[in-house]
């Protein structure tokens, strides 16, 4: 689909991707649904809480390191922020960057001004973002509140762009416009593709783009061996790197749910090819992204060479995990993408796959390339299994894990404290670089290994902790809200 | 005064979520946008020393996650959906209906809704908390207000020695179990009953239920609590002690113990007796450390810059004051005081032995207050009390950090106090390794 980057707000991942945040069935089935036009979103009478688009543009947005971030909103939607702040500091630190507090104003909007509209507070807000950090570009972003007492944000940032003389970026992530709150990412790539980024003047055709969040830098390593350099993007940034973007060779993404419309709109508007694989978790998947990225960057035949090496080093050690997870039982929780990859890494350790749950589905990715599909990957290369999608909805995966008893539950954002108050041992994934690759492979099996042996603090906190849930509902089918059924 | 909000710490009405979340088996049900509850718990649960989600908080809180249809047709079919799945999937004894921006917003009528929930019996009732109303203590007042105007029934019997105990807010105090748990504690060596109604054991749904029982409410903080304890005296004419100081340290508590004692007319053997044994005990431990803390090889901090909310910023300036003899230079409160505690809140900083005495600016923006704090020229090394946002004012300061207030990312927090006797020897614990361990 054509990224229209005339529009000041990005087209929802409802309509673009005809992404679902509620199903129940298996994965083949999903992929065959998801391909033939036939997903259809399916609603929650009882729903528990979720997340939204400005939540995740400030996942981005916020870690620019000369760029300011004016939120425009009453004072709640702050709430990520300090949060955010430790993230931004510690990986400021990892990255040897200079350690400070976020760049971030909130507009504080009040009673007054749901009647009589934030202008004004919105125009000072971008003014004193400016005077306070002296950034290179302000990025606007908006809330519930502002957008239902309709504020002209576009209009006001384009007015202020000439007054502080730097670009003024509204970024429309409203929470109640979408119930996929990924359509956050693509919020924020929307606005830097639109105002920041600028056509390339020559390419560098050793320059990889990486789309990512905050991980450990493991990339600079591995791609310096095939004559490859790593531009990061979009945390810890600059402005006058995000401008330049446009020069690599490729962008590459760590996971799709992420990149997708970041890498569709560099290839579409810039001619920055977009890598087309599965992502690069287990020994499958890394195979083809590596070879992906040698197709793209002319350098087969070094890719080759790295893979035979780094798979050379790997082969003892994950024989002798895979010797001791074999038959473990798992259940998985997490992100789209990042979800079916964690799939593939349990499925090549031979663990059984009691079922997974991701936050959400999209049909398709922006790219709309098959070799894209990361649960269409899983299912040809590791065969069918049991599979859900459902918005974060704790009470849904506490009813699997109630009735699956796994060895382990792994997630990515929910429900290591349901688990734990069920005596399962379990993990969130916080370093999406943590599994990557062929050493990610090892890295996650020696988790799970280190994970499952002594549960011991589990079983305790079980025994003194009681699940907010009524017997009623543990007994029920966990998707009986699913559809409206109840 | 700026309106904006830099550095944000205590977010909005909705945080109201973690006060339901504090009372045992109480379900909040948050009729709101999708993002709200999640962001809230991050930034004061998360971001309060790791409290995690309790019993029924976090990624458990029943949510209408309102999309576009309910912005433009209203939401409250959606709502009452909400709160009947509530009912069969969450196993709790009361419920709280808050709402967020958008039902406020666009008029859903909501009384209407948990009405019909209240007429059949159910224990449930409902706070307006939309994030323009005000910050989280603005919330913190309306859950209390909602529980005595929507929930407590008119009949009822005084039980001797029980008083309702306002204080901390939950988790905006972040260490709000710590802190009421010690109130219980010396309310309880004066034969008092402390009914504290947040956290572990406290009593939930029975602790309620008691309000209307108590002899007398007693509200321990500048400002918050009054309210509630207004509306208790004109529903059920119990009387109030208004004790504006939260009592950290021995000076205070002393004066806290035989203020209230002298109140619920204690006698006064009884509250000497307690204070005796409890200061000899306290002073015994503040003298052990005398020959490190009277001595100047370790930079001890002399001054002092308190940028926190009311209650503590307060109690705090008392401590250091009176029991560690340090001074104050310009204190700071962060939350929304409603202006007519103002004037009253700014005297009590006025009010030192020795003519001492603090400036204190109200401000909600990090800006403003870090600006101020950089005009000050301190010889050696200030000890600036805050939260986790203040570590770079402090290091340009070359100041001794601590997070006492929200946000506080770089904690832990479980039962810790600072209030009562054990709470200032806790406080001068923290202060003086975190000096020792910048010496190492």
């Amino acid at each position: 689909m054509a990224i229209n980057l005339k529009n000041p707000v990005v087209m929802l991942r409802e309509k673009r991707l005809g992404a679902v945040s509620g199903y129940s069935g298996d994965a083949a089935d999903l992929c065959k649904k998801s391909h033939d036009g036939k997903l259809k979103d399916l609603d929650r009478t009882f729903s528990q809480c979720t997340s939204c688009s400005a939540n995740q543009v400030k996942n981005q947005l916020v870690f620019i390191q000369d760029a300011a971030v004016v939120e425009h909103g009453p004072a709640g939607c702050s709430g990520d922020i300090p949060g955010r702040n430790m993230v931004g500091r510690s990986g400021r630190r990892k990255r040897k960057l200079p350690v400070h507090n976020l760049s971030y104003i909130n507009t504080n909007l009040t009673e007054k001004d749901m009647i009589y509209g934030g202008t004004e507070k919105l125009q000072s807000g971008i003014r004193e973002a400016k005077r306070r950090f002296n950034p290179k570009a302000i990025f606007v972003t908006t809330t519930c509140a502002s957008a239902i007492i309709g504020d002209d944000v576009e209009g006001i940032c384009n007015d202020m762009e000439k007054e502080v003389g730097i670009p003024v970026v509204a970024v429309f992530c409203e929470g109640f416009r979408s119930k996929i709150w990924a359509t956050g990412f693509d919020a924020a790539y929307h606005g830097i593709l639109r105002k920041i980024v600028k056509p390339a003047k020559k390419k560098q055709q050793d320059l990889i783009n990486i789309i990512n969040f905050q991980g450990q830098d493991i990339f600079t390593e591995l791609f310096g061996r095939i004559g490859l350099r790593v531009n990061y993007i979009v945390p810890y940034t600059k402005i006058s790197d995000l401008e330049r973007i446009s020069e690599a060779a490729a962008t590459v993404q760590i996971c799709a749910t992420l990149g997708t419309y970041f890498a569709a709109g560099l290839e579409e508007h810039f001619g920055v090819p977009e890598v087309k694989s599965p992502p690069p978790y287990g020994i499958a998947g890394t195979d083809a992204w590596l070879r992906e990225i040698g197709k793209t960057v002319h350098k087969e035949k070094e890719v080759e060479e790295l893979i035979v090496s780094e798979k050379d080093k790997i082969a003892s050690k994950f024989e002798e995990l895979k010797k001791k997870l074999e038959g473990k039982m798992v259940y998985i929780g997490a992100g789209a993408a990042h979800g079916h990859s964690i799939i593939s890494i349990v499925k090549e350790y031979g663990m059984n796959l009691l079922g997974a749950t991701t936050w959400h589905h999209d049909a398709r990715f922006d790219c709309n390339d098959d070799r894209t599909d990361s649960l269409k990957h899983d299912v040809e290369h590791y065969g069918n299994f049991k599979f859900s999608v459902c918005n974060k909805q704790s009470y849904e995966i506490v009813s699997k894990l109630y009735k699956l008893r796994p060895d382990i539950y792994i997630t990515r954002h929910a429900g290591t404290i349901w688990a734990t108050k069920l005596g399962i041992p379990s993990f969130e994934m916080g370093d999406e670089h943590f599994g990557l690759g062929y050493q990610g492979l090892i890295n996650y099996g020696e988790l799970i290994l280190d994970t499952i042996s002594n549960p011991l603090f589990v079983k305790n906190i079980a025994k003194y902790t009681k699940l907010p849930y009524t017997e009623w509902w543990l007994d029920q089918d966990t998707f009986a809200f699913l559809g409206g059924q109840k | 005064m700026s309106e904006l909000i830099q550095e944000p710490r205590h977010f909005c009405a909705l945080g109201a979520q973690q006060t339901v979340i504090a009372i045992e088996r109480a379900i909040p049900i948050v009729h709101a946008g999708p993002g709200c509850s999640a962001k809230l718990t991050t930034a004061m649960s998360s971001c309060g020393g790791q409290q995690g989600s309790g019993y029924a908080g976090g990624d458990a809180i029943p949510c209408s996650n309102l999309v576009e249809k309910d912005v433009v047709f209203g939401g409250e079919k959606r709502l009452r959906s909400l709160i009947e799945g509530t009912l069969k999937v969450m196993d709790g004894d009361f419920f709280v209906v808050l709402t967020g921006c958008i039902s406020d917003i666009v008029g859903d009528d909501v009384g209407s809704v948990v009405k019909e929930f209240q007429e059949k019996g159910v224990p449930i009732v409902y706070a307006e908390t939309g994030g323009f109303k005000g910050d989280a203590y603005k919330g913190h007042e309306l859950v209390l207000e909602a529980i005595i105007k929507q929930y407590l029934k008119p009949g009822y019997e005084k039980k001797a020695g029980l008083v309702n105990v306002f204080a901390s807010v939950p988790n905006h105090d972040p260490f709000w179990e710590g802190d009421l748990n010690e109130i219980k504690e010396l309310l309880g060596s004066i034969g008092l009953k402390a009914n504290i109604l947040f956290g572990h054991n406290s009593g939930g749904i029975n602790a309620i239920n008691d309000i209307p029982s108590a002899e007398f409410n007693l509200v321990i903080s500048p400002w918050i609590g009054v309210n509630a304890a207004e509306l208790l005296k004109e529903k059920y004419n119990t009387p109030y002690l208004h004790y504006p100081v939260l009592p950290i340290g021995g000076v205070e508590t002393s004066k806290f113990l035989r203020a209230t004692g002298k109140f619920a007319g204690i006698n006064t053997d009884i509250i000497n007796r307690v204070i005796k044994e409890k200061e000899d005990e306290y002073f015994y431990y503040l003298a052990r450390s005398a020959d490190f803390l009277v001595q100047s090889r370790f930079d001890l901090p002399k001054k002092f810059f308190i940028i926190s909310d009311a209650s503590y910023t307060l109690g705090i300036s008392k401590f250091l004051v009176n029991d560690l003899g340090l001074l104050p230079v310009h204190q700071f409160i962060t939350e929304d005081v409603p202006e007519k505690f103002k004037k009253t809140i700014s005297e009590y900083f006025k009010d030192f032995p020795l003519g001492i005495s603090s400036d204190v600016t109200f401000s909600q923006d990090g800006w403003e207050i870090n600006e101020e704090i950089a005009q000050h020229n301190i010889n050696g090394m200030p000890l600036i009390l805050g939260s986790s946002w203040d570590m770079d004012i402090a290091s340009d300061m070359n100041g001794l950090h601590l997070s006492v207030g929200l946000p506080i990312s770089d904690r832990l927090i479980l039962n810790h106090t600072y209030v009562g006797y054990r709470g200032g020897l806790n406080f001068t614990e923290d202060i003086y390794s975190k000096l020792l361990s910048k010496h190492n």
